[in-house]
């Protein structure tokens, strides 16, 4: 372990709010800290102190530390300090920032979740803004967005960004890797109010139950409550003919979404914008999804310029019973919210089934119609979770009964 | 040194001339009279009105070139002014020494006058100092104080004879030998020539320098011949690709088009985009991001502006040209559209430093404004600005028209809570350019900070659904992100003066600890 030179963190010129950090163990000489900071005038001493703090935390006295810093928060250097030392030594030390209290809501299984915005689990600058755009829901991806190497870096950062950054009330999701690596990821991010676990490339029930089974030993072992959701990602053909068995294998799976690239190369046919060679896969989708109670969700659009493209495709969506889709870019954000969003006759619609609800449910008639149309219950459910959608988007004030009601 | 009325100890003299503290907005009242130049008469120039000289070597002795001299040019050409570092040049060809330049702005492509400080030729700049000159001037370097103003502040400091220009040379994209000019024709067509016009008007001789000389007489004469003393031809006066500013593309940046947004909401919210309304428009991305947004407010309740002034670009000429404004002022322009429309449409006007900004006149353009929207580099929590230096304590930008701006009905600066880990609101602010209570309106990603003076706006947008906040709440959010940072430690030695509208000084730069 000695004389060993490791490193984690990113440098150069993309590598905005990131830091390069190196580290050697020594056997004698104490702590010699190499600090050039993009902020050091502002920061260098905080920087150093929390240098020395960590090194301590782990009971390491002789050591020579370089941090190569372009305006990295604390949590990103703790978390870039920690991916040194755990190259080192064998620990089970972790060096955890403050969980901050406005991080402490929760969510709940029928959460909207028109838009959720993919973060690469290994790029600090992308997070930090993460939650300001008003996505449904984070994904910090520790799958496909990070390289290979820089998979053990990358968890514990995702892990103290969670506990650290405000995503203001967004749904608070981690996509993690294949089994069996995200068995391991969920060890360093379930305890830190993580919402809900992406599960990429998902093709049979037992993975649900094996996450699960992880999930709750995990929580056994922090003493934690509540439930964390899944959203298993289909993205193959054995997939989409599973669907109905993922959607349905568990409880706590509130959504299923689909991911068209892997799903297109695993039939050996070309994505298109038009998409007609996953149309079955689509149907299919929402099919097994309704069937099971759970949400259905669409692949990202991935030509994040082209906004008129991702109105067309959401619309398109939408109209096959999808409720979401992914957005890789904060841009994306707007446009699939006002193309998911109710139309104003749909509002209208609901508006007059909840009022008419409520007059034959105040005078206890058991029927109640519409013109010549009856009105059952469920009909009711979705012109009022349609009414709530429609409340939360804007789109309709909170007391938008009649005056008088 | 003597503390002024926000609190800065600031000197009272500025490279040996008295300059007075800042005593507050509108308090400074200067008697007596503006400077005038010395009487001319014809029977000293050509009656055939070709003042043409063979270079602006000659012109420059002809018009008595000498140690410790001010000469001015001005920034219409940004990046790509070809002029600034040849009239330099020349002076330490003939061994000239302690010169003062006083620019309208410089530019990165002005970084080799750094070696004219060096070898004494220029002793120091009168005018904003960015980028290497801004690095060099903190350090200080620099053999006098530099003297940071805006661009009305320019107009006034000029005028009032603060800021006495022996030589101005005038680089112009069209001209006559008599030395009518303007900027509409030629390569290096930028639209107006206003940053020059104070330098044409009380400089004791000036030079017109262009490359696309013009037959009598070369119309319109944006800068008046009888002004001029002396005409160069040159092969280039400037680099039109450079002219042309970086900033004429609306940002793609998610942060900035959320901080635009939030902005033009925030307008409509609090009801200012009326009928007739008016706003200053900038050039940088966000600016024209929120230009789009105002646009689409207007069309969708079928309203109109009354004018926009400022820099133009193409988005502007766009809103012109829709019938969604009734007049573009045009301060500066930013790209060749501007141009084309400054020469094709009546209704898009040339203004200058004058007519917009000056504050020692019988009242100006910026004050009658409804919205204009600024940066700063940092705020503090009375809502003072910053534009002029960064909380590393550099020089690095100039002030240009942002404190003449301060005076509209309503200003308001979208900006970042932090940038990179830099928080950008303040318990002070590093440089004082902008009292708070021209201040009103603080946009950031993070929630919407009004000045508790404007008790309207507070009242306009009280139902509405915008994230407002107090000024001290988005600073707790934003030093919880980045951290507290340490206290800026700068030397006690003052390296530039930062003028207020009225010539006051409002602060003093200090000397950064390199």
């Amino acid at each position: 372990m000695y004389n060993k030179l490791v490193s984690a963190g990113n440098t150069g010129k993309n590598a905005g709010s990131d830091c390069h950090v190196s580290l050697e163990l020594l056997e004698t000489g104490g702590i010699q800290l190499s600090i050039d900071s993009k902020v050091g005038t502002l920061y260098g001493g905080r920087i150093a102190a929390l240098c020395r703090e960590m090194l301590g935390h782990f009971g390491i006295e002789n050591a020579s530390l370089a941090v190569e810093d372009s305006g990295a928060f604390d949590f990103v250097i703790a978390a870039r300090i920690e991916a040194c030392v755990r190259q080192l030594i064998p620990t089970d030390k972790r060096y955890l920032p403050e969980l901050i209290p406005q991080n402490s809501y929760a969510s709940k299984a029928d959460k909207m979740r028109f838009s959720r915005l993919y973060i690469p689990g290994n790029s600090p600058k992308m997070m930090i803004n993460g939650g300001i755009y008003g996505a449904h829901g984070i994904i910090l991806d520790l799958e496909d967005a990070v390289a290979p190497q820089k998979k053990d870096e990358a968890r514990l950062l995702v892990r103290n960004a969670l506990r650290q950054i405000d995503f203001y009330g967004a749904e608070r999701m981690v996509r993690i890797n294949q089994l069996p690596r995200g068995l391991e990821d969920l060890d360093e991010i379930i305890p830190h109010q993580v919402h809900l676990v992406l599960l990429p490339k998902c093709e049979s029930r037992e993975q649900i139950l094996e996450v699960n089974e992880r999930i709750g030993a995990i929580q056994r072992q922090h003493q934690l409550e509540g439930e964390v959701y899944l959203m298993p990602i289909i993205e193959s053909a054995l997939g989409v003919i599973k669907a109905y068995e993922i959607a349905s294998a568990a409880e706590n799976v509130v959504a299923v979404a689909l991911g068209l690239e892997d799903y297109c190369a695993d039939l050996g046919v070309r994505r298109t914008v038009a998409g007609a060679e996953s149309l079955y896969a689509k149907s299919a989708l929402v099919n097994a999804c309704r069937a099971a109670g759970v949400q259905a969700i669409d692949s990202v659009f991935s030509d994040f310029q082209d906004e008129e493209g991702l109105r067309e495709t959401v619309l398109l969506a939408k109209s096959l019973g999808f409720e979401g889709i992914g957005c890789i870019h904060p841009n994306q954000i707007k446009p699939v919210h006002e193309s998911f969003a109710p139309l104003e006759e749909e509002i209208e619609k609901a508006k007059k089934i909840v009022l008419v609800f409520e007059q034959a449910e105040a005078a206890g008639l058991g029927v109640v119609s519409i013109g010549s149309k009856m009105i059952d219950p469920p009909v009711v459910k979705r012109a009022v979770q349609l009414i709530d959608r429609a409340i939360s988007l804007g789109k309709l004030p909170q007391n938008w009964r009649p005056e008088g009601e | 040194m003597v503390k002024n009325a926000v609190g800065r100890v600031v000197p009272t003299t500025v490279n040996n001339v008295a300059a007075e503290p800042y005593k507050g907005v509108g308090k400074h009242r200067p008697r007596g009279r503006k400077y005038s130049t010395p009487i001319s008469s014809c029977a000293d120039y050509p009656s055939d009105g070709n003042k043409l000289v063979p270079s602006l070597k000659e012109a420059l002795i002809r018009s008595g070139l000498r140690d410790g001299i001010t000469i001015s040019t001005h920034h219409h050409f940004r990046d790509g002014d070809l002029i600034a570092n040849q009239i330099f040049e020349i002076a330490a060809e003939l061994g000239i020494k302690g010169l003062v330049w006083a620019p309208s702005a410089s530019f990165p492509c002005h970084k080799p006058i750094i070696q004219h400080l060096e070898n004494g030729v220029v002793h120091h700049i009168e005018g904003s100092m960015n980028g290497a000159l801004g690095r060099y001037c903190s350090e200080g370097k620099m053999a006098g104080l530099g003297v940071l103003r805006s661009h009305g502040g320019r107009y006034q400091a000029i005028q009032d004879g603060e800021l006495h220009i022996d030589i101005a040379v005038i680089a112009a994209p069209a001209a006559d030998a008599f030395g009518n000019a303007n900027a509409l024709y030629g390569d290096a067509a930028c639209g107006s020539l206003g940053f020059a016009l104070a330098d044409s008007e009380y400089a004791d001789k000036v030079i017109v320098v262009t490359d696309n000389l013009r037959p009598f007489p070369c119309v319109p004469w944006q800068i008046q011949g009888n002004y001029v003393d002396y005409t160069v031809v040159v092969d280039k006066v400037g680099i039109p690709e450079k002219i042309i500013s970086g900033t004429t593309q609306i940002t793609r940046s998610p942060d900035r088009l959320l901080l635009a947004e939030m902005t033009a909401r925030f307008c409509e919210q609090a009801g200012l985009i009326r009928q007739g309304f008016s706003f200053q428009a900038g050039a940088g991305g966000t600016s024209l991001a929120i230009g789009i947004y105002f646009a689409e407010i207007l069309k969708k309740k079928g309203f109109k502006s009354g004018f926009a002034r400022g820099g133009s670009n193409k988005y502007l000429v766009e809103m012109l040209e829709q019938d969604l404004t009734d007049y573009i002022l045009d301060g500066q322009t930013f790209d060749l559209e501007g141009v084309r429309s400054l020469r094709e449409n009546i209704q898009h006007v040339m203004t200058s430093p004058f007519t917009s900004y000056n504050y020692h006149g019988k009242g100006n353009f910026a004050s009658m404004v409804d919205i204009a929207i600024l940066g700063a580099t940092e705020i503090d929590l009375n809502y003072n600005g910053n534009v002029v230096t960064h909380s590393d304590g550099y020089l690095l930008h100039g002030i240009g028209g942002w404190q003449n701006c301060l005076f509209a009905k309503c200003v308001i600066l979208p900006i970042p809570l932090f940038r990179g880990r830099v928080p950008v609101i303040k318990d002070q602010v590093t440089t004082i350019c902008g009292p708070g209570e021209l201040i009103d309106v603080i946009v950031t990603e993070r929630g919407i900070a009004i000045n508790p003076l404007r008790q309207d706006l507070l009242d306009a947008v009280k139902h509405s659904s915008l994230p407002l906040r107090t000024i001290e709440e988005l600073k707790a959010e934003a030093d919880r992100i980045c951290g507290t940072p340490d206290p800026l430690n700068l030397g006690d030695e003052v390296v530039a003066a930062v003028k207020w509208v009225d010539g006051t000084v409002i602060d003093a730069v200090r000397r950064v600890i390199a």
